[in-house]
């Protein structure tokens, strides 16, 4: 291992009984780059933080975090790592302040040092003014944010987030990107564990998909994308008679037309720009009203569906739903 | 290739500036978690019901209901004498409060929260035990007060009446880890409450606590005296000069009762606390 690489794992493999949840995991992450481990609910990503993040011993394989063995010197990986769990594990009886403090301390930080950095991350995490509230009064996106915070108190090198943006509203959800987009041109590390297809698109340079416990692609979002085939053209038409006479029409310039009468929508395999620009005079000549044209590049979630032959939300659990709802702010 | 791409990218990215990490001790970190505790407390003084409104209720629920019809010969009757009782019930339920504390923690991450920090992990229960410890004994503090108001009395000396208080603060220290193991076996809080309160008040009740066992049936009697619970209140009644001669036929414990209870303290924390660690452990590593 190079001193570029700040996090790594080498044949990580953990078992619960006869069942393997994690099954020969490695990946690396250069230092200063994002790293989203990409999977469905149960799929072992969970497992394999704890594992980095030394809470839990893997049964064979080890890692490395900022050049420290996460089985042999567990208590070095944790002074140079952050953590944010799945469920924001603030105190909720504690303010904000009492909360970064308590870690502070933890961590072994001297007073005046957590006094500093409490004021620079409530302010840098707007929520200067929530500071003394207790953290039972925050919203499910301000105790997001003090969550990190509390992880960021001693500034370490390598950060690890299990499912950062689970239940989250839009809007909290983009401000926390643009934080962890912050942390990342500061110097972190991140690894950080998504069921969205979209934030790992988002936030990754680089995306490991893990199913059943195994890594099953890695690369950057654009090389996932490009493994997935081409990308499609998309036409919407506004209504929904018009359908049949487009379906006809486009059927003369393309291989092959798939209809979704319900988004009254028409799919074909994409031949280029030039080939878009044709068909799109050709409409624009017509009767047809069109709503939208254009290529579609295939989503992280097509290239989920043809690395494992099933949809990312398949194995999503009903129960995990309700869960999320509740945690959304009314 | 790669490489080339990466180096001006990881060039221009500043090093981190750290904060100076200060490697503490296990009680420093023991004592960042007490006050978190305590802070607790503050923030929800009703955690405290079970430590002042429910004895002080019993004490008087069975002063004065009781009390009329169960005749103590001491000089001060059988409120004097019932004290002891409830402060032995009191410190026994500090398992409860231990054990409903760190369910909830471990619930809700706090404690993986912890692990995961560069400390000793001993200090999670260490400081979990020190608050409660110190929450039991606001409880001694209030049966104190509460039992001085009705009419209860040390009648001994300073040494002897705080080794009693000795005693009950040690037997608080071994349900510690009753609490330990009960609320790292245990899934939720409301589990932890349900066997709790249908193990430790029966534990509590069939003993020396509320009513003489001289006049309980000869199994009944056997199994009362006992009863570890009966050996701490035998041993703080004489402390504290509020008991009666020993009738006849009294179990071993209640003979030595000073005695008993250290034993008691020593056993129960010798197979119950390495067990308890062996299971916290289990629970927090999967």
């Amino acid at each position: 291992m190079t001193r570029d690489t700040a996090i790594e794992a080498e044949h990580l493999v953990k078992k619960f009984g006869d069942k393997t949840a994690v099954d020969d995991v490695s990946f690396s992450v250069p230092t200063g780059s994002v790293l989203g481990l990409l999977g469905p609910n149960g799929a072992g990503k969970t497992t394999t933080v704890r594992m980095m993040a030394t809470l839990t011993r893997p049964t064979s394989g080890t890692g490395r975090v900022a050049g420290h063995d996460i089985v042999t010197s567990p208590r070095d990986v944790r002074r140079n790592m952050g953590l944010t769990g799945q469920a924001a594990t603030v105190d909720e009886l504690l303010t904000g302040r009492e909360n970064l403090r308590l870690i502070g301390s933890l961590y072994g930080l001297s007073s005046a040092y957590i006094k500093r950095a409490t004021d620079d991350l409530l302010e840098r995490f707007s929520l200067s003014d929530a500071g003394n509230r207790i953290a039972k009064t925050y919203s499910g996106g301000m105790r997001r944010r003090l969550d990190l915070a509390v992880s960021l108190i001693a500034t370490p090198p390598v950060l690890f987030l299990d499912e950062p943006t689970t239940g989250l509203d839009p809007r909290s959800r983009l401000e926390l990107w643009e934080v962890l987009r912050e942390l990342v041109n500061d110097g972190t590390t991140l690894l950080l564990t998504t069921q969205y297809l979209e934030e790992a698109d988002q936030l990754a340079d680089n995306i490991v998909v893990i199913d059943r416990g195994q890594v099953i692609a890695e690369g950057t979002p654009l090389q996932l994308k490009d493994q997935s085939g081409a990308a499609s053209l998309v036409v919407t038409v506004s209504r929904a008679d018009d359908l049949a006479i487009a379906e006809e029409m486009l059927r003369l310039h393309v291989a092959e037309v798939h209809v979704e009468a319900g988004a009254r929508q028409l799919t074909a395999p994409a031949e280029g720009l030039q080939h878009m620009t044709r068909i799109a005079t050709l409409f624009a000549d017509s009767q047809i009203e069109l709503d939208d044209i254009g290529l579609k590049r295939p989503s992280l979630d097509d290239v989920f569906l043809h690395l494992t032959g099933h949809r990312a939300e398949d194995s999503t659990a009903s129960g995990d739903e309700t869960r999320i709802t509740e945690e959304v702010p009314a | 290739m790669t490489n080339i791409d990466q180096g001006p990218r990881l060039t221009q990215r500043p090093e981190l500036e750290r904060p100076e990490i200060v490697q503490t001790g296990v009680l420093r970190q023991s004592l960042s978690i007490t006050r978190r505790n305590l802070i607790h407390i503050k923030r929800m003084p009703e955690m405290l019901m079970d430590v002042t409104i429910q004895p002080v209720m019993f004490v008087l629920l069975f002063a004065f209901v009781f009390g009329s019809s169960i005749d103590i010969e001491t000089a001060a009757g059988y409120k004097a004498w019932l004290l002891g009782g409830i402060m032995a019930q009191t410190v026994a339920f500090s398992s409860f409060i231990v054990a409903v504390g760190l369910t909830a923690d471990l619930e809700k991450g706090i404690v993986d929260r912890m692990r995961s920090l560069p400390i000793n992990p001993a200090s999670v229960l260490i400081g979990r035990s020190i608050s409660s410890l110190m929450h039991s004994s606001i409880g001694l503090v209030v049966m104190s007060l509460t039992g001085l108001l009705i009419g209860w009395r040390i009648n001994t000396n300073v040494a002897e009446a705080a080794l009693g208080y000795l005693l009950l603060v040690g037997w608080g220290f071994a349900m510690i880890w009753i609490g330990i193991l009960a609320g790292s076996a245990m899934r939720s809080v409301e589990a932890v409450n349900g066997v709790m309160f249908a193990t430790m008040f029966p534990i509590t009740f069939l003993a020396n606590t509320f009513a003489p066992t001289d006049n309980m049936p000869p199994v009944l009697r056997a199994v009362a005296e006992w009863n570890p619970i009966s050996s701490l209140t035998q041993a703080v009644r004489e402390l504290w000069g509020n008991d009666y001669p020993l009738r006849e036929g009294a179990a071993l414990p209640l003979q030595h009762p000073v005695l008993a209870t250290f034993v008691w303290i020593l056993v129960i924390t010798a197979v119950v606390a390495p067990l308890a660690i062996r299971t916290f452990n289990k629970r927090t590593a999967s």
